[in-house]
């Protein structure tokens, strides 16, 4: 059973925070803790999680001030002295403890036309997707994402600007842009183009840094800023 | 304040970011003074003079390396964010780019050390 026990700080609120002495256990993951909690020492503990291997993308909070996937985070990847603090995901409304409101990012995914522009029916053939050509490899760079809001808690520029999109729309645009399915170019590049679009981002990193996926929201977004400067410059001609 | 601050800053492209936006404020400070100073030959000369005593001084001198670093860093933090936004290169190519360049100026420099 366990050895020994860890000191787990776990915010409830802007200024307020418990302290719960949490059992350790072998391969224990920061969801394991956050759940041990719930179920043993405070009942009214709130949290959010679905799929517990990393697919839902609905899990994340902040863990030492750092955002991550804490279903496949270890304990032992975190530890400092043994003990842990656990937030809720930073620049999104806390709904409770650490329950964030996702709308605001789920929002800006549609704002940034992160939807699908289909212009065939079902009477149509399919359209064929070539594997190999460079449009669907920079397609396929990013269609791994889970939506889990990792990057967007991550970014400062989100946290200075309330209307930037945010690395996972402006990365969602970008492998649309890219999909030879998609017909929604115009409405992509006009959407990410405005005020709080691609070219807020500052190239800080943190999106690339801590995305549990290791996909690249910075590289997808420099290259919205390419696409909107080229289309920008070929109106102009 | 909350439990635990924001420690996501800890990375080399977010301490890049930071140093390239304090440079630049640094170099924003100075350089309305050194363009008034610099009209000073037009309006002033004896005054320029005075100015330009100063920098005989030690702290002076020192404050000129500082200088010349803001610039430096804030011009190589220029060059760094356009090559990586506007060249799609992959990771790999960016690092021996930025090696390749980083050992051409050791080299220019080691020659001009050489020369003076």
């Amino acid at each position: 059973m366990t050895a020994h026990s860890l000191k787990v700080t776990i915010e409830r609120g802007p200024d307020t925070w418990d302290v719960f002495d949490v059992p350790a256990y072998e391969s224990q993951t920061v969801l394991d803790v956050v759940s041990w909690v719930q179920q043993n020492a405070d009942p009214t503990l709130s949290y959010r999680f679905a799929c517990r291997v990393g697919m839902c993308g609905s899990c994340a909070m902040m863990v030492n001030g750092v955002p991550r996937w804490t279903c496949r985070t270890h304990m032992s990847k975190v530890l400092k002295d043994n003990a842990v603090t656990i937030g809720p995901l930073r620049n999104l409304p806390v709904v409770k403890d650490l329950v964030v409101d996702m709308d605001p990012f789920f929002d800006k995914w549609v704002g940034a036309e992160g939807v699908h522009h289909g212009t065939l029916t079902r009477d149509d053939p399919i359209a064929p997707v070539d594997e190999t050509s460079e449009a669907r490899i920079e397609a396929n760079a990013g269609i791994e994402c889970i939506n889990c809001s990792v990057c967007y808690a991550a970014c400062d520029t989100v946290a200075g600007n309330p209307d930037y999109l945010g690395p996972a729309a402006l990365q969602r645009a970008w492998t649309l842009l890219n999909d030879a399915k998609d017909e929604g170019r115009v409405a992509i590049l006009d959407a990410v183009s405005g005020s709080g679009g691609c070219h807020n981002c500052h190239s800080m990193g943190s999106c690339t840094t801590y995305c549990p996926n290791d996909l690249d929201p910075m590289s997808a977004i420099a290259g919205l800023k390419r696409e909107t400067a080229k289309s920008f410059f070929r109106r102009g001609r | 304040m909350r439990a635990a601050g924001i420690t996501s800053r800890a990375h080399p492209l977010w301490l890049a970011y930071i140093l390239h936006r304090l440079s630049g404020l640094g170099l924003a400070l100075f350089l309305p003074v050194h363009f008034w100073i610099l009209s000073l030959a037009l309006t002033d000369p004896t005054r320029l003079d005075g100015f330009l005593a100063l920098t005989d001084i030690g702290a002076v001198k020192l404050a000129e390396v500082g200088l010349v670093f803001l610039l430096a860093v804030h011009m190589f933090g220029g060059l760094r964010l356009m090559a990586m936004e506007w060249l799609p290169w992959t990771p790999p190519q960016k690092t021996l780019a930025a090696g390749a360049t980083a050992l051409s100026f050791l080299i220019a420099t080691l020659f001009l050390m050489q020369a003076v």
